[in-house]
């Protein structure tokens, strides 16, 4: 019992009480309560909804109403060849739509690039609907064998496909293979660093100690140019990765120090009994890990995975630094096109650039939150 | 003896796979650096950190300190750590106000006023940072008139394509008196609100000390200002030819990239926010309502209190990735530590490992070195005992 240190001063009269608060009534009452309750609300709804009101006007104005849809070159976008005010200049985006998507991979060759994905969506999507069976086999078949035929389909020199170099891809192809085989490396990395992090050896756990918050501690960009330029130098002479690669090294490092915290909190909350258990059934500690502790640990965090995934998707941007051209970096290099050059340009790449970002991460953000109150509802029950 | 060298002794296998790694590693070091020796012969780079004191030549086109190209590439190094810890904190104080706003708002009863800043925090969220940075950098600040067309605000203020030009205050004589008369008025204002809180304590009245306490604060330097005969003049920028002299022009790199830090790292904050007072029971809000509190004095003495709690730790964070995420400069432009010296000067020397090196751990010492303040800082506010 803690001593509870006597007060020097005590209330001995009772407070005037404040006037009853306004009774609300039914829905109606309600919601008039809470937008015109008082002058200062009442101040604020009407300032918020003039704000809200001139957003969304010049936003549909500027990319519906008062948009150019039809056009060869720039003069189709200037307010002078119009006659009238411009919008979003959409012909821009409509030629330049293959370099944002597949940077300068072949023409011929960028069917291999729509089965990749279109093979990615027949197995992503099962696995993202809880409901569906055969989780295992599916997660098996989308983080081991898809990889390694996107692999050989995109890079080809195989099976008769031609070799395309991965300096010329591009775009949104880019952002997807480096989020996604980011995302891939930094799992079983993250997973053996936070078992490392708990590791009852103490030089394993110092050095994974080091390890994550290394690589947490410093910016993205750096890591990226500690792969490009300062990489090299310690390989032998005879390695020549290739710069794609490179980064990719780079991301998973970075991303798997990520991984191993995301990771670390799933360990950290299954219960102590679920270790004992596992030893006293004379399970030894790889195979406690993986039968036991993983299994119900990686499900928990789900949502934690999803939105590193968020972060490293948005995080790729970053590669147009170090002159890999990403949809972004494909954005920008397209600014500086001169037939394409008005005054919307920019605003309308911007908008179709935010458009793709947006729906990804906010979609993903959904998916997480979902996941989130799923596993919370199983949990209480 | 032998029962301990057995394989089937947890510790004589604990031992071997901690050698096995050790071993593993220190031979990938090794490796590594062979490598970079040989590497860095065959192609003839220089190693060591004797680059420092060559000359750079190469102008930066903000400098806190005096800068020019006859400078070292130490001093560079100076230019590019003050410009990043310029951006970074101010970035820090802009975001930490406008995400508490926004966190606040989110929490409103005004049905309208929360949707909104839950919408503001959606948009700006779920979009890349560096998309941002170069939407404000080439969209907005890109697109402004130039310099004799400037937007002008107030008569004082211009915004051009060359950046926003605002009046530089200059210090006349007695412009030390209002300095000494704003000290004394802080000291005066603490001391009050620390007699104020004894005498709380004591009779249990609340004294109405905000506005004495603005009024030392403010009040005090303004009567000096007044009495020192307004020692305190501003210039303003004027326009001569195709360019303005005078006032202080903040560069567009600058200004792109802290408004872009800023709100980009606001939304995140909004999210620590609104968690952390969504943490605080509900019953700690009715029991201040029951007692009569008004909202905004509730916020306040019970609720912000117990939330700081909660929101200080992932505030941390968003403090060490607003600074990480200032070496984004680097796309626009603006020169920071990384945008001048991993950028630049790298490209200058080919000194990769050594420059990258001192970058990173330029950026690992401030991150431990944040942390490690708020750690103490967080430990003040946690319920004690």
């Amino acid at each position: 019992m803690a001593v509870i240190a006597q007060p020097s001063y005590v209330r001995r009269a009772l407070v005037e009480p404040e006037l009853p608060p306004i009774a609300a009534g039914a829905a109606f009452g309600r919601t008039r309560e809470r937008l015109f309750g008082g002058v200062f609300n009442t101040v604020l709804t009407l300032a918020g909804s003039v704000v809200i009101a001139a957003v969304i006007w010049w936003t549909a104005k500027f990319l519906l109403i008062d948009a150019v849809w039809s056009g060869s070159s720039r003069v189709d976008c200037l307010a002078e060849t119009v006659g009238r005010e411009v919008g979003a200049c959409w012909p821009f985006i409509a030629a330049k739509f293959g370099q944002f998507m597949y940077g300068f991979y072949p023409t011929s060759e960028r069917w291999r690039v729509d089965l990749t994905y279109a093979l990615g969506v027949i197995l992503l999507v099962p696995l993202l609907i809880p409901r569906l069976p055969c989780k295992a086999q599916n997660a098996i078949l989308f983080f081991g064998a898809f990889p390694v035929l996107a692999f050989f389909l995109l890079v080809g020199g195989v099976f008769g496909l031609p070799h395309v170099e991965t300096r010329l891809w591009g775009g949104l192809l880019v952002t997807l293979v480096i989020s996604f085989t980011g995302i891939i490396l930094s799992l079983p990395l993250g997973i053996l660093l936070a078992l490392g992090r708990r590791s009852e050896l103490p030089i394993v756990r110092t050095l994974s100690i080091v390890f994550i918050e290394f690589w947490r501690g410093v910016p993205l960009i750096t890591v990226l140019f500690f792969a490009t330029y300062m990489l090299p130098f310690f390989l032998p002479d005879s390695w020549r990765i290739d710069a794609l690669a490179r980064v990719l090294v780079g991301v998973a490092l970075f991303a798997g120090a990520y991984m191993a915290e995301v990771v670390r909190g799933g360990l950290q909350a299954i219960p102590r009994g679920q270790f004992e258990a596992a030893m006293a059934l004379g399970l030894g500690y790889w195979r406690m890990m993986m039968l036991v502790v993983l299994p119900q640990a990686l499900r928990l965090v789900i949502p934690g995975i999803v939105n590193s995934f968020i972060a490293l998707f948005k995080d790729t941007t970053l590669v147009l630094i170090v002159a890999i051209f990403d949809l972004l970096g494909q954005m920008r290099a397209a600014f500086a096109d001169p037939t394409w050059a008005t005054p919307v340009t920019l605003f309308t790449g911007f908008a179709f650039a935010g458009m793709i970002y947006f729906l990804v991460s906010f979609g993903m953000s959904r998916y997480a939150l979902f996941m989130e109150r799923r596993l919370s509802s199983e949990a209480v029950r | 003896m032998s029962k301990f060298v057995s394989y089937s002794n947890p510790r004589t296998r604990a031992l071997l796979y901690q050698i096995v790694v050790l071993t593993l590693l220190l031979g990938l070091g090794y490796e590594f650096i062979v490598n970079a020796r040989s590497n860095l012969q065959a192609q003839n780079i220089a190693s060591g950190f004797g680059f420092l004191d060559n000359t750079a030549g190469f102008c930066v086109n903000q400098s806190l300190i005096a800068y020019d190209e006859a400078d070292t590439y130490a001093r560079v190094f100076l230019v590019g750590l003050l410009n990043t810890l310029l951006v970074a904190g101010l970035g820090i104080v802009l975001a930490t106000i406008l995400g508490f706003i926004i966190g606040i708002a989110r929490l409103s009863p005004n049905w309208l006023l929360a949707r909104f800043a839950g919408g503001y925090v959606e948009l700006v969220r779920n979009l890349p940072l560096l998309f941002q940075i170069l939407f404000w950098y080439l969209a907005v600040l890109g697109t402004l008139p130039g310099p004799r067309q400037s937007i002008s605000l107030t008569g004082a203020i211009f915004l051009n394509n060359r950046g926003i030009i605002v009046p530089a205050p200059v210090a006349g004589a007695g412009a030390g008196a209002v300095a000494a008369a704003f000290g004394a008025g802080v000291v005066a204002a603490i001391a009050l609100a620390s007699w104020g809180r004894r005498r709380q304590e004591r009779t249990g009245q609340r004294l109405p000390l905000f506005w004495p306490s603005l009024g030392l604060v403010a009040g005090l330097p303004l009567a000096a200002f007044v009495a020192a005969g307004f020692p305190m003049g501003f210039e303003r920028p004027e326009l001569r030819g195709f360019n303005f002299v005078g006032g202080i022009r903040l560069i567009p790199e600058f200004v792109a990239l802290l408004v872009a830090l800023t709100t980009y790292t606001a939304a995140f904050i909004a999210e620590v926010v609104r968690a952390g007072v969504l943490a605080v029971p509900r019953g700690q809000t009715e029991a201040a309502l029951a007692l009569g509190l008004r909202r905004g004095l509730m916020l306040r003495l019970i609720v912000l209190p117990q939330a700081l709690r909660v929101i200080v730790p992932p505030l941390t964070n968003q403090y060490l990735n607003l600074t990480k995420n200032s070496s984004l400069a680097v796309a626009i432009g603006y020169p920071d530590l990384f945008a001048v010296f991993a950028g630049t000067t790298l490209s200058q020397t080919g000194q990769a490992i050594e420059i990258i090196a001192m970058t990173m751990a330029v950026y690992l010492a401030i991150s431990l070195l944040t942390s490690a303040f708020m750690n103490w800082y967080n430990a003040r506010i946690q319920v004690a005992g």
